[in-house]
């Protein structure tokens, strides 16, 4: 059989699909954003952004943009009614603390035990930027990470082990990439669905680590 | 009688020493005090430690500090930005030191400064190569980090309205690090759009009480990073 790959907006809208209604998420910078845009009508989702926003709305289009309401992306947004502002260290108490129920990460690797790497590759030029990863990936109840399933080059990004500088450790709940969706248990990564026309073999030739099924 | 209303930028910022350290508010151009910073920048201090979530974008605010070579370490915890050239450049040729923090960990730290704290735990980078040189314990079998608190000789915040007894509001995601900037400098020093009469500000809606604020200066219209970026500003110092 063939199979074609998910697109970015059709994993968001499968990560937007099972992010259960009134939950408070916080959508990482890049990727993770489209999720946004894919919430199923009726379901009320409130979203944090890191720099002190509750209930962010959508992109602000001419004359609603302030620059004094930007979204951690540094874009301008809207306020939804009810929105809340607070200051920097509030809002890493509130993710710190374990009140987001979701958050959405991009990601370079995930190692099978959930261990996440998503703020530097580790090359001895790149300049180490890491904002809100860290404390996102260690504070949010559910750490759902949206990446491609390879690299360009069609190195596995699920691995044994990460080989790139920790972002979290035993971090990531729920992988979801352009071929599947794997839960990371305490047994290892479970494979919870995979896109059509693929086999669970061709999945695990993709991946860098045994993958368990159900 | 408390006043701390400043006259102009200039006097404001006209005793920051070489080698303080210079807490500045902002976060993208939302709470960025780029006059206070262009003003400290004409002022001529050196060897300043920045403080910042950010590095500087273009040519303007803290970049043009670092442009000017006045700037010996910045700590932040996302000094990469599509226009924070100026920085990196700095950064390749070794003209200038970064501490790399985790955002959370960043504010926890200027945080505790203001709240008489001097050290905390925290989970954020345990296990990452940020912990390294750092002491770790477990507390219920979980590593954790230890972090220390930031204090600054000077804070430079951007706020909204403020009356002369530097009682604060902070107009939507400017909010940022202004508030905890405010309580963990020797001298916070604010910028506001509004100067307002003692009583107009509603108690319940002050966000910095005026007790962490110690000058306070009417900027009318205070430079747009947005504009600025976009016109290709080159502030160099007068």
């Amino acid at each position: 059989m063939s199979w074609t790959a998910w697109n970015n907006d059709q994993i968001a809208a499968r990560i937007a699909h099972d992010i259960p209604d009134g939950s408070y998420v916080n959508l990482g910078i890049g990727r993770p954003e489209a999720v946004a845009n894919h919430i199923p009508e009726g379901k009320e989702i409130v979203f944090q952004s890191e720099n002190g926003f509750l209930g962010m709305g959508p992109a602000a289009k001419d004359n609603e943009i302030d620059w004094e309401v930007i979204n951690a992306g540094k874009k301008p947004v809207t306020a939804v009614p009810g929105a809340s502002i607070f200051h920097h260290a509030d809002s890493f108490a509130m993710i710190r603390g374990g009140h987001l129920d979701v958050c959405v990460l991009g990601g370079f690797q995930v190692g099978r035990n959930g261990d996440l790497a998503n703020w530097s590759t580790g090359e001895p030029d790149a300049l180490p930027a890491v904002g809100g990863a860290m404390d996102l990936g260690v504070g949010a109840r559910n750490v759902f990470v949206l990446m491609t399933h390879t690299t360009k080059t069609g190195e596995p990004k699920l691995v044994e082990k990460i080989t790139y500088p920790a972002t979290a450790i035993r971090a990531v709940t729920t992988v979801y990439t352009d071929l599947a969706v794997i839960d990371i248990t305490p047994a290892g990564p479970l494979v919870r669905d995979i896109i059509e026309g693929m086999s669970l073999e061709e999945l695990q030739a993709k991946t860098g680590t045994k993958l368990l099924t159900n | 009688m408390i006043d701390k209303r400043i006259a102009s930028v200039e006097e404001a910022v006209a005793d920051v020493q070489d080698g303080a350290t210079v807490l500045v508010s902002g976060f993208g151009g939302a709470g960025s005090p780029i006059d206070l910073l262009h003003a400290l920048l004409d002022q001529g201090a050196k060897e300043l430690t920045i403080v910042s979530n950010n590095a500087g974008n273009g040519q303007i605010g803290i970049a043009a500090l670092v442009a000017a070579d006045r700037v010996a370490k910045i700590i932040c915890s996302f000094p990469r930005s599509s226009q924070s050239e100026v920085f990196t450049e700095a950064y390749r040729a070794g003209r200038i030191e970064l501490e790399t923090v985790p955002q959370g960990t960043l504010a926890e730290r200027i945080r505790a400064a203001g709240a008489g704290l001097p050290a905390f735990y925290t989970p954020t980078s345990a296990g990452t190569p940020l912990e390294d040189g750092k002491d770790v314990r477990y507390f219920n079998g979980v590593r954790h980090v230890l972090e220390h608190a930031l204090h600054g000789d000077v804070a430079l915040v951007k706020a909204q309205n403020g009356d002369r007894w530097g009682n604060l509001t902070y107009h939507m995601t400017q909010r940022n690090f202004g508030p905890i900037m405010c309580t963990a400098a020797k001298k916070a020093i604010v910028q506001v759009n509004h100067v307002v009469g003692l009583g107009e500000l509603e108690p319940d809606n002050v966000v910095t009480p005026g007790i962490y604020v110690d000058r306070l200066v009417h900027v009318p219209e205070p430079l747009s990073e947005t504009d600025l970026l976009k016109n290709n500003v080159r502030r160099t110092p007068q």
